[in-house]
């Protein structure tokens, strides 16, 4: 057991990837020499050379696509989209193609990719190196979309992904790459897409929060606790599919419930939380159920003092928290 | 009318391999005829069609592997799914949907090939998104002969991505980022683009101001040419060079065929709003079908008795696959909720 950071982690994880399946790759801008802009890849062209560790065009509709033909040619593609932001030229590969390659061709073939991306704001990227995409694709039945918190999430959800058969978004908190650490054994293990994860366990209030808002909403709990209050946090891990048993089973307990994405609020994942609450969980609640999101602008404004008041971060979460634990 | 010759000679085709051609360019015809027949008896909601492309994609299909080189078509691609191994069957079940249609058990539209036993790569309807992934198929054979994943002259495996598309669909970003990664990478692949001068109602000085889609080629450092792609021997030529250029580790061909769509765009569609009768009129002097037949009548191959028994048993051919299709049975209705994720 070590104690690494994020993006350690997911280094780690394509580094064992690499090593153990001849057929995966990484492909992407600036992951060779250069290390990836994050430094995700670092060493790995050392490692593997340049026919393993491919630097693409500055293009990420072919970036995305030719992950997409070479998994369709049984290949294990792990494309890395240098910011979630720049995702969208791949938009149409992803979502008209890759999502759809199985249900499309009655099962006959299959897009065993991955796609990695960071995102998220709070590190002063402004509109364009701030955003949170996950809601645009967790719309989309085919696709399998991940967000870790913690490095032992992040290896294991990412080597999951690319054992799976299925095209797998992960996105990373970028704000976490360095700053969030964990405990990472060190012989082989997966984390399995699907199931969310306990982070804290608590009687009052159920707080349903992913990537950088988990390690916030953990950070908040834990502070409240002194205030005795008892949250507790589920960290979602896997957008799709939704793991609604856990989210009821969360409900069932508390009987109040807060989701926290810094993704804009109308028509972002929370939304799909509530619906499962409002239709499967009714019975169960005894508060409103609550959102704190980012703000309904079109991105994460650029000056610090206006990126700071669209974040949700500890303190709001915690506020938020307290709220609904009064209610 | 005057049917224009063929004059394109240097073809190393056996007079058996070109008779399989003939045999597919006739097929293809009476299955496309058929399939605007049942449309207008109002027996299938769609069709789109073929006609006047079948040289092209019958010398493409010739050319490769069949069955073993990976092939993304295009909607257009029915004599060349054909000259792959696609049946008539195949395609009438499309037509229908049928639950045992091949490519997707009834959930695409007709014309959207796929054939996995053929190697021949599922496409959607957004045009052009098949050719970037037509590099990642070329992608993906470099890097395994390149990794030590495959013998590169393992004959069993695929060595080249072939796909197709219409001159409209280069207008597209995919099509420029996929010949860019192939220029780049050098891969095996070749670009057929299938010019019949018109996206639905655009002409192509519409879709680009240069002449050919061929002189696109040196922007990517790929190698292009320009051929007559109702010329099945000229066409068959050239494509026999773009696979030696694939398989011996040359790089990318842009290959464009010019040809003519001698029917509107689809069953949607009504060309006489955009273009006259006798343009398509004179258009049909280089009916791709015609002129192969009446080179094979000039060079005494085949007879005009020959010519007639071929057309019969097409005909025989398709009337019978009609019946096969339409007793097969529809899929469940709840079959659309069918498998949407692979298990592991």
């Amino acid at each position: 057991m070590a104690e690494v950071t994020l993006i350690e982690a997911i280094r780690q994880a394509m580094d064992e990837e690499l090593a153990s399946d001849p057929r995966v790759f990484v492909v992407g801008e600036d992951v060779g020499p250069r290390g990836g802009v994050f430094r995700a890849t670092q060493g790995l062209y050392e490692k593997y050379g340049a026919d393993r560790i491919i630097d693409t065009p500055l293009a990420e509709l072919s970036l995305v696509a030719v992950g997409i033909g070479s998994a369709l040619a049984d290949l294990r593609p792990v494309c890395e989209i240098q910011f979630a932001d720049f995702i969208f030229p791949a938009f149409n590969q992803i979502v008209s193609e890759a999502a759809r390659m199985y249900y499309r061709t009655n099962g006959s073939w299959c897009v065993p990719m991955v796609i990695r991306a960071p995102y998220g704001g709070g590190i002063g990227g402004g509109l364009y190196h701030s955003q949170s995409v996950e809601a645009y694709f967790a719309h989309v039945p085919g696709l399998k979309i991940v967000v870790p918190s913690t490095p032992y999430d992040a290896k294991g959800l990412l080597k999951s992904a690319i054992h799976d058969p299925n095209p797998v978004i992960m996105f990373e908190p970028k704000k976490g790459y360095r700053a969030i650490k964990g405990d990472v054994p060190d012989g082989e293990y997966t984390v399995p897409i699907g199931p969310a994860r306990i982070a804290r366990e608590g009687r009052d209030v159920s707080v349903f929060a992913y990537g950088m808002m988990a390690h916030y909403t953990v950070e908040a709990a834990s502070r409240l606790a002194t205030e005795g209050i008892d949250a507790e946090v589920i960290d979602l891990r896997t957008l799709l599919p939704v793991d609604k048993a856990a989210i009821l089973e969360s409900i069932k307990k508390t009987g109040k419930a807060l989701i926290v994405h810094e993704d804009t609020r109308t028509m972002g994942y929370g939304a799909e939380v509530a619906a499962v609450l409002a239709d499967e969980g009714f019975e169960y609640l005894d508060a409103p159920v609550r959102r704190l999101t980012g703000l309904d602008v079109p991105g994460v404004p650029f000056s610090h003092p206006m990126q700071d008041y669209f974040m949700p971060n500890p303190d709001k979460i915690a506020a938020a928290i307290r709220e609904l634990a009064e209610y | 009318m005057q049917i224009e010759p063929i004059t394109h000679r240097n073809t190393q085709l056996s007079q058996q391999t070109l008779l399989k051609m003939y045999w597919d360019m006739q097929l293809s015809r009476r299955l496309d005829e058929r399939a605007w027949a049942i449309h207008r008896q109002g027996r299938i909601a769609f069709h789109i069609s073929a006609i006047g492309h079948e040289a092209a994609q019958v010398a493409a299909a010739y050319a490769i592997h069949r069955g073993v080189d990976f092939v993304a078509p295009y909607y257009r691609d029915l004599t060349l799914m054909l000259a792959l191994g696609m049946t008539p069957v195949d395609f009438l079940m499309s037509l229908f949907g049928k639950r045992d249609e091949i490519g997707s058990g009834g959930r695409q539209m007709p014309s959207h090939f796929n054939n996995r036993a053929l190697n021949v790569v599922s496409t959607s309807a957004v045009v052009a998104t098949q050719v970037p992934q037509a590099a990642g198929l070329a992608f993906a054979i470099q890097y395994k002969q390149r990794c030590g994943l495959v013998d590169p002259n393992d004959t069993a495996q695929p060595r080249l991505a072939l796909t197709c598309l219409g001159e409209g669909s280069t207008s597209q970003g995919e099509w420029h980022e996929a010949m860019n990664w192939a220029g780049v990478h050098k891969l095996p692949f070749i670009c057929l683009v299938q010019n019949n001068v018109y996206a639905i109602s655009m002409r192509v000085d519409q879709q680009m101001a240069v002449r050919n889609v061929a002189d696109r080629a040196t922007a990517y450092g790929v190698h292009g040419i320009t051929v007559d792609g109702t010329d099945v021997l000229a066409m068959y030529d050239a494509m026999s060079e773009a696979v030696q250029r694939a398989y011996s580790g040359e790089g990318a061909t842009l290959v464009e065929a010019k040809c003519y769509r001698i029917t509107p765009h689809s069953s949607d569609d009504d060309d006489r709003t955009y273009r006259s009768r006798e343009e398509v009129e004179q258009a049909k002097a280089r009916d791709p079908l015609l002129r192969f037949r009446q080179f094979l009548l000039q060079e005494s191959i085949l007879t005009d008795t020959a010519i007639e028994e071929y057309d019969e048993r097409a005909k025989a051919v398709v009337e019978q696959a009609q019946i096969d299709a339409e007793a097969a049975p529809y899929p469940e209705a709840a079959d659309a909720a069918g498998a949407v994720y692979k298990s592991n």
